[in-house]
């Protein structure tokens, strides 16, 4: 048993993108808040707070997963992966990413970093989806800008390529 | 949209979860996957005391097959059971109501019984639990207590369960041979609550249907065999029957026509 008292900042450790870091954190603040504000991961983008739209979509242990319905305290010691994981050290985009471009499935972009995310976990799990699968995928988030086609258009295409050329460099 | 304080509690077992339940009875909350709690708490329509979170309990986390039902413990989560390589044949109804039930990033983390405690009328595994005639475990420090589904449902949101329970598991019996389940729902958009959900089994010479959304708790209905002019009378009383509510998405009269129509497909497709 552990127990994180209230009104009291607490010494929370865990795997950021591959790195161990350490936060501070009151037992009532959301992951979400925890990584922008004390970790500094930005790319993790805040809309409804109440676990419908999606933008917050990190990965922890590997899941994709809202990190607004989960609890900073809840996450210590797990393994969080945000969009900052996915392009290299110097900014060349991953497959996932340039698919996006290539595609124009972003316009505003504020969806986006949830979306890489859910599709990171998606395609891994699922490596020769239909159309019906990456819809059912996406109705876990909303865009508001592209009407949802091109993203569609772009996770296929991801899913042919890697298919074609098993280990992307 | 930040929740109001409280004290969190890592539990590593069931038996300290139970602990704290009865110390603290209704000023706690049992966490488990939050994905049903977690909003509530953002939006503090909860807010409770202490937060007693049990999604690392070591004894709480399997699904298993046992006496011919499967078992899913507390901490177990919807994409564990989902992910079964056996569920279309252990539990087809289920198999077909996960893709309805939320969205893959939902389930990842939120649990099963934590869907069936939490009780929303429009949910769809209490629906699923209700139909199957699934049981409920409930654990307190004074012993445990199995209740039917029918017995643990009790209204919107709420549950038979005591201040002082945990719901420790939840049971869905097994398909039985010559039984056939289907599930079928119209919602606003694929995955959120369901305005209407119908979960149906047909068997040799029973049929039962069960609605969700129309009510504040799951209804089931059994008839002997039907069809025809029969199952559309039948179906036609249980629409009247259910008195199901107005709200911002639907009139009661869609709700009726839902059950009349959406059942008779549903029924006819497992007859077929």
């Amino acid at each position: 048993m552990k127990r994180f008292a209230r009104d009291t900042y607490h010494r929370i450790e865990l795997t950021l993108n591959g790195v161990k870091r350490v936060g501070h954190s009151e037992a009532r603040m959301l992951l979400s808040d925890f990584l922008r504000h004390e970790l500094g991961a930005t790319g993790v983008h805040v809309g409804c707070e109440h676990g419908v739209c999606g933008a917050c979509t990190v990965r922890i242990d590997g899941l994709a997963q809202r990190s607004c319905l989960s609890l900073a305290v809840a996450a210590e010691g797990r393994d969080v992966q945000t969009v900052e994981a996915l392009a290299g050290a110097d900014g060349s985009l991953c497959d996932l990413q340039a698919a996006f471009r290539r595609h124009h499935a972003l316009q505003c972009g504020y969806c986006t970093a949830g979306i890489l995310m859910s599709a990171a976990e998606f395609l891994e799990r699922t490596p020769e989806p239909t159309e019906r699968h990456v819809r059912e995928m996406l109705s876990g988030h909303l865009c508001r800008c592209t009407g949802y086609t091109p993203i569609v258009a772009a996770i296929l295409a991801v899913a042919a390529e890697r298919r074609r050329r098993p280990n992307p460099a | 949209m930040k929740p109001a304080v409280f004290d969190y509690i890592r539990c590593d077992c069931a038996d300290e979860a139970v602990a704290l339940l009865a110390q603290y009875g209704d000023d706690a909350r049992v966490l488990a996957g939050g994905q049903s709690l977690m909003p509530m708490l953002n939006m503090r329509v909860a807010q409770p005391k202490v937060l007693l979170d049990i999604s690392r309990a070591t004894d709480l986390g399997a699904a298993r097959v046992a006496e011919g039902a499967l078992a899913v413990s507390a901490a177990a989560t919807q994409a564990a059971v989902e992910r079964r390589p056996n569920l279309t044949h252990e539990l087809p109804l289920l198999a077909q109501a996960f893709p309805h039930l939320g969205h893959l990033q939902t389930r990842s983390r939120g649990t099963v019984c934590g869907s069936i405690a939490h009780a929303d009328p429009s949910a769809e595994l209490p629906l699923c639990l209700a139909a199957l005639g699934g049981e409920i475990v409930l654990r307190s420090r004074s012993g445990v207590r199995t209740l039917r589904a029918e017995q643990f449902f009790r209204g919107l949101l709420t549950t038979a369960r005591q201040a002082t329970e945990l719901v420790e598991e939840v049971r869905f019996p097994l398909a039985r041979k010559g039984e056939r389940y289907g599930f079928a729902e119209v919602a606003m958009r694929h995955g959120d609550f369901a305005i209407v959900a119908l979960a149906a089994v047909v068997g040799a010479a029973e049929m039962r249907l069960g609605v969700g959304g129309a009510t504040d708790r799951p209804a089931i209905r059994h008839w002997p065999l039907l069809c025809g002019d029969e199952l559309d009378d039948a179906l036609h009383e249980f629409a009247r029957d259910l008195d199901a509510g107005d709200d911002q998405h639907a009139s009661a009269a869609y709700r009726r026509h839902l059950v009349r129509n959406l059942g008779r497909k549903l029924i006819r497709e497992l007859q077929r």
